[in-house]
């Protein structure tokens, strides 16, 4: 966060307060403000697309604002109606009108001359898993296997270390150079990967998973990705061809581990 | 004209009565072909294809049906209120929207007739199998369509002819009737998604557990309480229809009094709507996590930022309505200073409820965030986030009606201070509860977090309920100016317009998401769809079919909204008609 950029935000309300200004030119500085804010309080920008969501509720709110009360509304024409009609206003009236195609026109300058970009695809991120998969032949029924080891974390917690451990070794060995050694997605290879490698401290990834969801991942790849997950290829391999299945339900079980995380509960069978 | 109406309304009730017929004899019908087996899976459709036909006669029956079974719920709180106030004015009103109700039960039945032919001739082998497994749900089907047209026609033309005790009674039996139909047909609809009560064969164990299935009752609870805040919004648009047409202040009054009742019964309704959401969502998830997934993650995800923001636009128009409405009462302005802080509160928990989880990037947007979640706006993208923003924002929406009812009104008990501060403490209390679970949210585990939103809605729910209660004793004996009904500007009805058609275009979006969510099955995981169909439309074309279908219904609903303003107008001789 930039929160130096408040700064000028204040300044200028400050300003405008002292000035007291009328309704217009305070709906257009909200507007302006907030633009400026989003924009550029975050140090990592947020994509084109939620700016636009953002700013068109933000203008619906001002409007919103300015309307629901006849006062308002009456002190908010009030400049514009003056702007048309009177006599004095015309030079900057008639600069107005030449503003609008002006701006347009800077528009498509500016456009054409950014640099071109692959277009944005959504892609998603946790597609659906099959209901079942075959693993070096064997049928594995995804919806109702669970990672066998789990339940020693409580049963016999050695073993369960011995089974975290091992997921350590087989995830030095295969995973970090993508998923990286502090498991934040910040590998080595990132930079020619697109999309980029799970960050599996976020929130946002295996918390929200039962780990038979990992499992399929991990066995299937990128290649398994059903089409949703595109459309370009993850460069995730398919452990199947280098792993055992107990192998990768310890990989797992150190996932969670190492983040601190726990996975998604199967829900509670009903009566 | 009004012997033409009275001819096109016989007509009618002759068309809708041969509808039902046709239906009982098509139901019928099925019981042979279900023994004989037909020997076709599936048959085209021309020029949309099949999937398209029947989505659109689907989609078109059940909001007719939403609109005939959500009116006689509050216009019988309505008739109930006349009958316990004495008021004449609440009585005119019910009897008002249930004018709205004839033409529309016709057109119920219509589509729905032209949904089962649809079915069994385009999808014979699919419809056969519904058949079997419910065979014994369809004679009380028929039996309940047809005591909901005696019930209907009864009330409505009985309005002001029995003992209002009789009347109100009918009434009832009305709403028990049609809620059981809905029962019913959305036990077909939800055996779909989450079958129950056969073998993985498909074989019928017991059509019992089949009705019983997973997500039944959640979309029972679902629908009945969409249901309402659909009708109660189409009813507004009805009265603003017919405001914009008055000629008369007196008129003008009554139909603004009308949208804003109806626009009333619409928003108590959306209210508790984002959570009977998120149990039909749990009950997804919990039958089976790919459905849950595919819902949630995969593609149809998103087409819940669709509904996020339809969702957010419905909250500030909503609250939009309120706020002018403070124009109605001289004194209303007094409150028009607190409007700029609902506003920034309010777009401040839309922003946060309209945040994506994962974000529509290009590549280099992706490369700065280090992926699809951005590093900052993904904490706005959880539950927690989400929660916390749809509690804040129902809390403000009820503050700006409390601002509402407050204009023009000073309270005269003894301890009016006493009870205002009171009221302001419950809201804050609420308020700090639900913000201190949604940021304690983030630094538990999922299943700890979920049920934090247990004391997020009861403390939202414990809120309104008690300072409604205070309010009431607080303003008892109050010194009131009067309300100016018909006092508002032409954009509020617009409002309510749009209103009804968000809330329309989104019950479409969302049928959609619980019926495209079984991807290529017709009964998920039992019967699979190997139609040229079964693929899943893109976005843009099912939100188009969506679009069309919306509509097609406002073409209809608008010859409704039509024929019932004809019942006021004077007959060609001259004389007033009698209702
Ligand atoms: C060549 C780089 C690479 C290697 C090595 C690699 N991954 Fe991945 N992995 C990715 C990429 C890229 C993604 C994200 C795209 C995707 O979902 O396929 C991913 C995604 C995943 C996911 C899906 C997470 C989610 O939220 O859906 C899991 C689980 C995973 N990897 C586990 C592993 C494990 C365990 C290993 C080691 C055995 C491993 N990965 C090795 C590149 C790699």
């Amino acid at each position: 966060m930039n929160l130096l950029m408040l700064l000028p935000v204040f300044v200028v309300i400050g300003v405008l307060y002292f000035l007291r200004v009328n309704l217009l030119v305070w709906a257009l500085a909200w507007w302006l403000g907030c633009y400026f804010l989003i924009t550029h309080l975050l140090k990592i920008p947020a994509p084109v697309s939620v700016v636009k969501i953002y700013m068109s509720f933000i203008s619906l709110g001002i409007a919103a604002f300015v309307i629901s009360d006849r006062g308002r509304w009456e002190s908010f024409k009030k400049p514009l109606l003056r702007l048309a009609n009177e006599k004095k206003f015309m030079p900057l009236l008639i600069l107005l009108v030449l503003a609008g195609p002006s701006l347009a026109a800077f528009k498509v300058y500016h456009s054409m001359s950014q640099p071109i970009e692959a277009p944005s695809f959504g892609r998603t991120i946790h597609p659906a898993p099959p209901d079942e998969i075959t693993f070096k032949g064997k049928q594995i029924d995804l919806v109702k296997s669970r990672n066998p080891f789990r339940e020693l974390e409580v049963k016999d917690p050695e073993a369960f270390k011995q089974h975290v451990e091992s997921g350590r070794k087989i995830y030095f060995q295969n995973c970090f150079y993508c998923h990286g050694d502090a498991l934040n997605g910040k590998g080595m290879f990132v930079h020619g990967l697109n999309p980029l490698p799970t960050n599996f401290t976020d929130p946002g990834t295996i918390p929200m998973l039962q780990e038979s969801f990992l499992f399929w991942r991990i066995a299937k790849g990128g290649p398994g990705l059903p089409e949703e997950g595109g459309p370009w290829m993850s460069a995730m391999p398919a452990w199947e061809n280098f792993l055992e299945e107990d192998q990768i339900w310890d990989v797992i079980l150190f996932l969670y581990d190492h983040t601190g995380r726990k996975p998604r509960a199967a829900e509670a069978e009903h009566g | 004209m009004m012997q033409w109406f009275a001819g096109g309304q016989r007509c009618l009730r002759v068309v809708s009565t041969l509808t039902a017929l046709i239906l009982f004899n098509a139901l019928l019908g099925n019981f042979a072909l279900a023994d004989t087996g037909p020997d076709v899976a599936y048959r085209a459709f021309p020029l949309v294809g099949s999937r398209v036909a029947v989505w659109v006669a689907a989609q078109l029956h059940l909001l007719f049906a939403a609109f005939v079974l959500a009116v006689p719920l509050f216009a019988l709180i309505i008739e109930f209120i006349g009958y316990k106030t004495g008021d004449k004015r609440y009585d005119k009103l019910a009897y008002e929207f249930v004018k709205l109700l004839s033409v529309s039960f016709s057109f119920t039945a219509s589509f729905g007739a032209a949904l089962t032919f649809l079915l069994i001739i385009l999808y014979p082998k699919f419809t056969t199998y519904l058949m079997y497994v419910f065979k014994p749900t369809f004679a009380p089907y028929v039996i309940l369509l047809f005591l909901e047209g005696i019930f209907l026609y009864s009330y409505y033309y009985g309005w002001g002819k029995f003992k209002p005790k009789t009347h109100l009674f009918l009434g009832l039996g009305l709403n028990l009737v049609g809620t059981s139909i809905m029962l019913i047909a959305n036990a077909w609809l939800t055996f779909m998604t989450s079958p129950g009560g056969i073998t993985e064969s498909g074989e019928l164990i017991s059509t019992w557990a089949a009705v019983k299935n997973y997500t039944w009752m959640p979309i029972n609870i679902h629908r009945i309480i969409a249901n309402v805040c659909f009708g109660g919004s189409v009813a507004a648009a009805y009265a603003a229809f017919k405001f914009l047409q008055a000629k008369t202040d007196e008129e003008r009054a009554h139909y603004d009094w009308m949208g804003y009742i109806g626009n009333f019964v619409a928003i108590i309704a959306f209210l508790p709507l984002p959570f009977a959401g998120y149990w039909l969502a749990k009950e997804i998830y919990a039958f089976n996590q790919t459905l849950g997934v595919t819902m949630m993650g995969g593609a149809f995800s998103w087409l819940f930022i669709i509904q996020a923001v339809m969702i957010g636009n419905l909250f500030l128009s909503a609250n939009f309505y309120l706020w002018l409405g403070m124009g109605r009462v001289e004194g209303g302005e007094k409150y028009q200073r607190y409007v700029k802080y609902l506003v920034v509160v309010i777009v401040t928990c839309i922003l946060i409820w309209a945040t994506p989880r994962s974000l529509i990037s290009t590549a280099k947007e992706m490369q700065l965030m280090g992926g699809a979640f951005h590093p900052m706006l993904g904490y706005l993208g959880v539950m927690s986030a989400k929660n916390t923003a749809v509690n804040i924002l129902i809390l403000s929406t009820f503050l700006s009606f409390l601002f509402y009812r407050r204009c023009g009104k000073e309270a005269t008990v003894s301890w009016a201070k006493l009870g205002n501060l009171a009221q302001a403490l419950i809201m804050a209390t609420a308020a700090c509860i639900v913000l201190f679970f949604g940021i304690y949210g983030y630094f538990v585990e999922a299943a700890v977090r979920i049920k934090f939103s247990v004391p997020q809605v009861l403390s939202v729910l414990t809120a309104m309920i008690s300072v409604s209660a205070i309010d009431y004793f607080l303003f008892r004996g109050a010194r009131t100016k009067p309300i100016r009904w018909g006092n508002m500007p032409i954009i509020s009805q617009y409002t309510l317009f749009f209103l009804a058609v968000t809330f329309t275009w989104l019950m479409g979006l969302m049928g959609y998401v619980r019926s495209g969510l079984r991807l290529h099955w017709h009964v998920y995981g039992i019967m699979p769809d190997t139609s040229p169909d079964a693929f899943t439309p893109t976005l843009g074309f099912a939100t188009q079919v969506v679009s069309v279908t919306v509509l097609i219904f406002f073409c209809f609903i608008s010859f409704i909204f039509w024929l019932a303003s004809l019942s006021g107008k004077q007959n060609f001789d001259g004389s007033t008609a009698e209702h």
